[in-house]
């Protein structure tokens, strides 16, 4: 009963004799969904009065994760994460909403997706660590208390990481199952109040996905480009001190 | 009772006792998160984003204890590592 998609094969790749799996094959189907999205709102971009519904809802989109970001981040980086912080949320919340559509395998349901989607954080969090603040700031954070705690601060990335794939996971697995066990016992109304949380599991976890991904990759960062905010209240705590 | 039978009463009994701890605690965790969270809103108004922001993160997180109770249930009941031992063990 368990929905294991990375065992269903979906078809078998015509001469290179390749067997595609659900998941693979869901995973494309997503892919193509926001790429024909994305082609058709953005074919004709225009500036002034008179714009499309879709570059509207575009720019709606992409506004609102760039101030989600905004906020989070410090000094006005939010360019730099967008487009990789942006991808992890559409991608997933896409794939969390079309499990609404019946016999959609969501890619989400499988580990293999979640742990591609967590091992790409694994990679951006020193990549992004590098670009910010350079390669000894970034070295510096693993020994930050004292040398003696590396090992716990590597074993913390890698488990934090670890535990983002297998959050995004199970929530997704348990709405799939919970869904089946509700249609095996009531088929008639009780799957549809399920089917309404699990839209709004999926939101909050792509949301929550996306966010965790920022935290840890925005992580090291330049403490030069502080907000003034901060920097004024550090000065006034230190005029306090004195 | 031969193994299969002890294997798999053993793993459902486990698999539900594993659930309904981790289930029962992140719930209980999770209320007082809300609870904290939801005084210190009505407290500042004028920082809803940022404490319902950091309220879900911090629900995502203390949910994942619950999470992997439910992965190890899962595993237990439907991929049991055991299983395939226990029914050759059996079938000789």
């Amino acid at each position: 009963m368990l929905e294991i998609y990375d065992q269903q094969i979906a078809f078998v790749l015509p001469y290179v004799n390749f067997p595609v799996n659900w998941t693979i094959a869901s995973t494309w189907i997503v892919m193509a969904v926001l790429l024909l999205v994305s082609f058709l709102a953005t074919r004709n971009l225009k500036t002034g009065d008179k714009v499309s519904h879709w570059q509207t809802a575009m720019e709606v989109m992409v506004k609102l994760i760039y101030g989600q970001i905004d906020e989070m981040t410090k000094g006005g980086k939010a360019m730099t994460y967008l487009p990789f912080i942006g991808t992890l949320f559409l991608f997933i919340l896409t794939c969390n909403l079309m499990t609404l559509i019946p016999e959609f395998k969501s890619p989400t349901a499988s580990l293999s997706t979640t742990g591609a989607l967590a091992i790409m954080v694994l990679i951006g969090i020193p990549f992004f660590g590098i670009k910010n603040a350079g390669m000894k700031k970034y070295l510096k954070k693993y020994i930050e208390p004292s040398p003696a705690m590396l090992p716990f601060n590597v074993l913390s990335e890698l488990t934090s990481t670890g535990a983002m794939a297998v959050r995004l996971f199970g929530n997704v697995l348990s709405g799939v199952i919970i869904g089946s066990i509700c249609l095996m016992l009531v088929p008639f109304i009780l799957p549809l109040p399920m089917q309404v949380l699990g839209l709004f599991t999926g939101m909050i976890q792509a949301y929550i996905f996306a966010m965790l991904a920022l935290m840890y990759v925005s992580s090291v960062h330049d403490d030069e480009d502080e907000p003034p905010a901060v920097q004024n209240k550090k000065q006034a705590l230190e005029t306090l001190e004195k | 009772m031969d193994l299969v039978a002890i294997l798999g009463s053993i793993s459902i009994f486990t698999a539900g006792f594993c659930l309904s701890i981790g289930a029962s605690a992140a719930g209980l965790a999770e209320g007082y998160a809300v609870a904290s969270g939801l005084t210190s809103l009505a407290q500042q108004p004028d920082e809803a984003g940022s404490i319902s922001r950091t309220m879900f993160i911090s629900l995502a997180i203390v949910e994942t204890s619950g999470i992997y109770c439910f992965v190890v249930a899962m595993i237990l009941l439907f991929a049991n590592p055991f299983w395939q031992y226990a029914i050759s063990t059996v079938a000789k």
